[in-house]
Parts: structure tokens; sequence; C-alpha cells
């Protein structure tokens, strides 16, 4: 019988530890990280998004060259504004520093814009708007700028649940504890409006 | 944590300013959250009844027939999920965002390959848009989606005839995804699903070892005899460094879903907005 409480005393180490550890991930000490994780992962999705759109911005200002040379103007925004946004160095941390995240916001939303003026005054070619290359080339533009938009969506949404986590019960207390360098992330601000996917019309 | 249990008579003070803090934090995050949620217009969709889901009733008992066949042809081919579906109000969102959270929404696709495709036509905005999952995006591009809508589709649209367009729309896709027959062959063999997903394994195999460790340290303590502390030592410092444990079996039924017969549902695959849209 003494052997039986004398081993009983020597478990309580390895029974405090199962217990402790099963307590705390009950009490959610591994939220904050997982979905910090998760939105750090949505966030280079957002960064993927953007660079597929920059990879495929020369290729279109070639193409409309060859048809609408005059509209240069417009031509040189879209070129400019892609310089701009590939000059604005963004890595991780960017998340996380209003500053920087503001500027790349700012630099991406130019460029939005003047990608927008560029496939609306190919409107204004017949012989542009029916070539196959250029067709292409739009669906891809397109096709892109409606992934970032699902991109931006779902790290919006992904910032949501860390940034709530790191301010409500119980996460507070762990952020105070464990997670003190833990910031809440930045997310977009620019309204939907700006982001919007250009219209084109087929065929009228 | 140090703070608070300092012995100075200011302690009760900072802590109950920690708590004033605290609450005001969780107020003010709690006040977000409910801002926060009329931002995130919530979309109703129509149940996901079968391979063709006709909410605007455009097309006939037919043709419905007929493409549910082809469609499900395709599925037991290649395992794509192809679902048509026609809408009768798109909500007052555009058609890229309708598509995408209905595909989500029915999680078109198999688990791990994506590879499922909605054509949704929405007559009475008069847009259609072909949605394509992260799997397939290399096959049915931008650029073909976007063809396959300017050629097949509009047309017919544009002299009346839906469900002329929409079979016809249909069977481009079908065309393409099985432009290449080995590769849709490859696709169909690609990871043949077991029931058990690879993460539910690992965790299966975690657990036993976890098991057997804590097993092991039980043994140790109860047998009496041997070396003395260093089991129960070790016991502590694993507990205290080591990995707290993490495992989080798979909350959705995902991966069960798909593949039994009878009811048909979506696979669990997803879409990242691939595809191309139109209006006529």
């Amino acid at each position: 019988m003494s052997a039986l409480v004398q081993s009983l005393g020597r478990l309580k180490a390895p029974v405090f530890a199962v217990l402790a550890a099963m307590v705390l991930s009950g009490c959610g000490v591994n939220v904050i990280p997982t979905s910090e994780e998760k939105a750090k992962a949505a966030w280079s999705e957002v960064l993927n998004q953007y660079q597929r759109r920059s990879d495929l911005i020369p290729n279109l200002v070639e193409t409309v060259k060859g048809y609408a040379s005059q509209e240069k103007d417009v031509l040189t925004s879209v070129v400019e504004a892609r310089a701009k946004a590939t000059s604005i160095r963004v890595d991780a941390s960017t998340i996380t520093n209003p500053e920087q995240f503001k500027q790349f916001q700012d630099a991406q939303a130019g460029l939005s814009g003047a990608l927008g003026r560029l496939i609306a005054i190919s409107e204004a070619y017949p012989d542009l708007k029916s070539n196959q290359n250029f067709l292409a080339l739009q669906s891809q533009i397109e096709g892109t700028e409606n992934r970032i938009a699902v991109a931006r969506r779902d790290y919006i949404d992904a910032v949501r649940v860390y940034n709530t986590e790191l301010r409500t019960f119980p996460g507070v207390i762990w952020a105070s504890i464990l997670y003190r360098g833990n910031k809440p992330m930045e997310t977009f601000t620019i309204s939907e409006q700006q982001m919007q996917v250009p219209k084109v019309n087929f065929g009228k | 944590m140090a703070r608070r249990q300092s012995p100075f008579p200011a302690a009760g003070f900072r802590m109950r300013a920690a708590g004033l803090r605290l609450a005001a934090a969780l107020f003010v995050a709690v006040c977000a959250v409910f801002a926060a949620l009329p931002a995130q217009a919530e979309l109703t969709f129509p149940p996901l009844t079968g391979r063709v889901v006709d909410d605007a009733h455009v097309l006939d008992p037919a043709t419905r027939a007929a493409l549910d066949a082809k469609l499900a042809a395709q599925e037991e081919k290649a395992t794509d999920q192809f679902v048509v579906a026609t809408v009768p109000s798109l909500q007052d969102t555009s058609i890229e965002d309708y598509a995408n959270r209905l595909f989500r929404d029915w999680r078109l696709g198999q688990e791990k390959k994506n590879n499922g495709v909605l054509l949704l036509v929405a007559p009475n905005e008069r847009k259609v848009r072909i949605e394509v999952g992260y799997g397939l995006e290399g096959i049915l591009t931008d650029a073909v989606s976007s063809a396959i809508i300017r050629n097949a589709i509009i047309p017919s649209f544009k002299s009346g005839d839906m469900a002329g367009g929409i079979v016809k729309g249909a069977d481009a896709v079908l065309e393409i995804l099985n432009l290449d027959p080995e590769e849709a062959r490859d696709r169909a063999r690609r990871e043949a699903q077991s029931d058990w997903s690879e993460e539910d394994i690992e965790n299966l195999i975690l657990l036993a070892v976890m098991l057997l460790f804590w097993g092991y340290i039980f043994w140790r303590a109860f047998r009496g005899g041997g070396p003395r502390g260093p089991a129960a030592r070790r016991g502590r410092g694993a507990a205290a460094g080591g990995p707290i444990t993490t495992w989080d079996w798979n909350s959705g039924s995902s991966g069960w879903s798909s593949g039994s017969g009878g009811g048909w549902s979506g696979g669990g695959g997803s879409s990242g907005g691939g595809g191309a849209s139109g209006s006529w």
C-alpha cells in the first residue's frame, strides 16, 4: 500500500505535465500562433497575385503600343505605376507596419487605376480589341485582378480572426503572457470600388 | 507576470488597472466584431442538389438530364467536379464575387486536387462566369475560359437560346478538360483518395507515440525499482520545453463526403478566383 502511495507521489510530475499540456491547449494557447500563420499565408497569396499582375503588364503594354501608340500618356502612366509598385520593398514585416503597408497599398491602387484606364482606352480601337493576343492578355489581367480581390478578401478575414484573438478573452491573456511581441496586423482600407475588375463588354 | 506577484501595495491597484484595460479591450473588440458583421454581406446560396442546379429555371428536364449525365461521366473519368448553375439573382454583388463564394460554399472539386469547375449563369443580370478551382487553373486558364465564354456561350445567349449556350459552354469546357487524355487519366490517378487524409494518419502516429511515451513513464514510476528520478525529470523537461499537443482533427467532414454513392456533394475543393466572366 505504501509502495503505491509512494509511486503515486512520484507520478505527480508527469501527471501534472500531461494535465498542464491538455489544459493549456484546451484554453487556446495555440490559437494566436495558428491564426498568425494563417494570416501570413494569406498575405503571401496576396503578394503572389500582385506579382503575377505585375509580370503580365509589360506584355500588355507592348501589345497595346502596337495598335494605339498615340495613347502615350496612358501607356507611360502604367509603366511608371508598375515601376513604383515594384520598387516598394515588401516582406512579412510589412503587415505589422502601418506606414509600409499604406505605401504598398497606395502604390498597388495607383497601378490598378492606371491599368483600368489602359483597358478602357483599348475599347476605342477595334483592331486591338479583336487581336487574339490582346484578348488573351486582357482575360489574364482580369483573372488576376479577380484573384487579387479573392486573396485580399481571404487576407482580411484571416487578419480579422488574428486581431480579434489578440484582443479578446482568452487570447488577450496569452498575448500578455507568451506573445508580447505579436502586433495586430494591418488590413486593406482602400475601397473595393477602386479594386474592381476592369469591366469589359464583349462584342458590343 | 512578475508584476502581479509583487508584494507592494500598488500591486492591487495595478491589477485593477490591468483589469480595466482588459475590459476596455474586450469591449472594443466585441464592438469591432459586431461592426464588422454587416460589412460581410451574407449571401444565400441554393443547395447543391446535383451537378446541374437550375435555380433560374432556364433548362428543360431533358437538357438537364443530358447535361447531368455528361458531367457525371467526367467525374467518373477524371474525378473533376463540374457543376452548372443558374441563379435568379446575384444578390447585388459582382458575378466574380458570387461565383467564388458559391464555389467555396459548395466545395467543388476533390479535396487536395481542387479540380472543380463552376459554370454560373445569372440570366436576369445577363452575366456568365466560369469559375475554376486551383487545381485546374493550368488547364482551364483564364484566357481559355474567356474564349469559351466569348465564342461558345455569348452568341447563343445573344440570340436568346439560354439552354443552347449553356450546353455549348459545358461541352467546350469538357473538351478542354479532356484535350490531353493522358493528363486527364493522371489527374484521376493522382492521390487515389483514401478515407484517411495524410494529416489524420500523422496525427494518429503522433498520438500513438505520445501514448507510448507516457505509458513508459507511468510504467517506470509504478515499477518502483530502477534509477530514481530521471524518468520523472525527463517527463517534466519534455512538458516544459517540448511541444504542447497541437494535433487538430480535421474539423469538417470534408474528406469523407466525396465518393460516397447516392447523395452527391462537393468533395472539399476550393477556388482562388480563376476563370473568366462575360456579359451579353
